[in-house]
């Protein structure tokens, strides 16, 4: 009888996948201590009060909600700078542009975009956008800085989107007739739909996550104003910032940092669900 | 002109002349004149790469979307040449439709699918897309299979019907040409045969122009045969004619099998 089995090597075999294991579950580790450590410290300081007040010296109250206030109209302007000129973009790359120099010298500088550190949007928001078009430091200012620096990821994935269209709904439509931006509105877009959501879902965590380009022009401003154009005209920090100017103050304050890093974990674990949601949503539309 | 009936009647016929199709460098199409007779169906056959499915492109201007193409030559459809630059392409392809090799239903539902051309032309009313869509899906003899689920996405299908959903949605814009390109080349046996019934029922209000592969259903359903080979076409006649004495040596050894 011929022996068949080779003990040597199944040992090798198995050991390496002790290994590939053990880098695998370090990682969800890794991970699981530091959210709980995060939770721990942080989710003890979550109050109503916390959530639902100003800081003021006078009453004697600390509190998240101007940056919570600020967070929510700095994701709605960068949005609202950034998700039109993207798609549209998008388009005329995906759509319109018929390959040559110019789309290269745009898609590369796209990547350029993509590849800067946010510290240098921050530096240019600075020079332009506050002291050139003399916007102060505010979240106008904060926003148009972010518009750019969100920009390649929402031209990129909406371009990622539109290639996923089959060319045979275009030779479908253009053949019964449609004009190429009635087919881009009645079959690409709508079936795109999906992957630009997407984008926009990606968008908002870059949003939510972002410090270094925002101390700069949108600064760490704390106040409600009461009206909304003058919150948009003022200096108003993120959820980010105020972590980040209170991490670097003294004593408790470390905490209320550690508070709001758990507020903004939960919200990114939000973002993600979401996105999954949505892909699987996505996945499952294609195969009809 | 001298197709009679593209010159007079206006509807359906078709008038090539001197039609030379260049990519680039390389001509795919040399010097093509050839007469498409309304209410019948006019196959053209060859071998891959001969430049059949290309000269189809050219009847609707569906080349206009490839980079890099020239076009010289006439094709006068009505008894106008539509590479007038005047000719507006979508008022043309409007009344040239097209079925496509692979049956490309738009990701909606079947009503939406159908009233999508109609509705590119400005069609809005909600009865008047009712009777489009019904009288669409029963020309392309869908009608009684979908009539419960003309809501439902019309991916649901299987081939054979979403190719029929596709000639019944080229149907809705009120076409007097139907190009067809290799319509049945992706479906089984049965489905095919189906398509092949239709085709013959449709030759009685449009003109049927139809590429395929396939020996057999161009000489069980067209009128007339075109042999087409290198860019060049060979032999142009009454199939019957062709299939049973081809005048040209090389349209013999392909029908009979010898090279393809």
């Amino acid at each position: 009888m011929r022996d068949l089995t080779r003990r040597r090597h199944r040992v090798g075999e198995h050991l390496l996948q002790g290994v590939i294991y053990l880098c695998a579950f370090s990682t969800v580790a890794l991970v699981v201590a530091m959210v709980g450590y995060i939770f721990a410290r942080g989710l003890p300081s979550i109050s109503w009060e916390f959530l639902t007040s100003s800081p003021s010296v006078l009453k004697g109250t600390i509190g998240i909600l101007p940056n919570i206030v600020n967070t929510l109209l700095m994701i709605a302007t960068s949005l609202l700078f950034s998700v039109p000129v993207g798609i549209g973009a998008a388009i005329y790359l995906n759509e319109y542009a018929r390959g040559g120099r110019v789309v290269r010298l745009i898609e590369f500088t796209v990547e350029t975009l993509a590849g800067i550190p946010s510290i240098i949007y921050g530096l240019f928001g600075l020079m332009f956008f506050v002291t050139v078009l003399k916007l102060q430091t505010s979240i106008i200012a904060g926003s148009l800085t972010l518009m750019i620096m969100l920009l390649p990821t929402v031209i990129r994935t909406t371009q990622e989107a539109l290639k996923a269209v089959p060319d045979s709904f275009r030779e479908g439509a253009i053949g019964l007739g449609a004009t190429k931006w009635h087919t881009i509105k009645t079959v690409l877009l709508p079936t795109a739909k999906a992957g630009i959501i997407s984008s926009i879902i990606l968008s908002v965590g870059r949003i939510v996550g972002e410090s270094a380009a925002l101390i700069f022009t949108a600064g760490i401003g704390d106040k409600l104003t009461g009206g909304l154009f003058s919150q948009l005209a003022s200096s108003g920090g993120t959820l980010t910032v105020a972590l980040y100017t209170y991490a670097m103050g003294r004593g408790e304050s470390a905490d209320l940092a550690f508070a709001i890093a758990s507020i903004l974990v939960l919200l990114v674990l939000a973002i993600n669900a979401l996105t999954m949601a949505l892909g699987g949503a996505g996945r499952r539309e294609k195969k009809g | 002109m001298s197709n009679e009936a593209a010159r007079t009647g206006g509807l359906g016929g078709i008038s090539v002349r001197d039609l030379n199709l260049y990519y680039g460098e390389s001509q795919a199409l040399k010097n093509v004149n050839m007469d498409i007779y309304p209410n019948e169906i006019t196959a053209f056959i060859g071998p891959s790469g001969c430049g059949k499915s290309t000269f189809l492109k050219t009847l609707n201007r569906m080349n206009d979307l490839v980079d890099g193409v020239k076009i010289t030559g006439e094709v006068c459809i009505g008894g106008q040449n539509i590479y007038d630059p005047r000719v507006d392409v979508t008022l043309l392809r409007k009344a040239v439709g097209m079925v496509f090799q692979k049956p490309n239903p738009f990701p909606m539902s079947i009503y939406d699918n159908i009233a999508y051309g109609p509705r590119c032309h400005g069609i809005k009313g909600r009865r008047q897309l009712d009777a489009i869509v019904e009288e669409s899906l029963r020309g392309a003899a869908l009608w009684d299979e979908v009539k419960d689920r003309v809501k439902k996405s019309a991916m649901g299908l299987s081939g054979g019907q979403q190719q029929r959903l596709c000639i019944a949605r080229a149907l809705a814009v009120q076409p007097d040409i139907l190009l067809m390109d290799e319509p049945t080349s992706a479906l089984d046996p049965i489905s095919t045969m189906k398509i092949e019934e239709l085709m013959s029922s449709l030759k009685e209000r449009y003109t049927v122009v139809i590429v395929t592969h396939n020996m057999q259903q161009a000489s069980r359903i067209s009128d007339r045969t075109a042999f087409f080979l290198l860019g060049e076409m060979v032999e142009y006649g009454e199939t019957e004619q062709i299939f049973s004495m081809p005048r040209d040596k090389k349209t013999e050894e392909y029908i009979t099998g010898r090279f393809g």
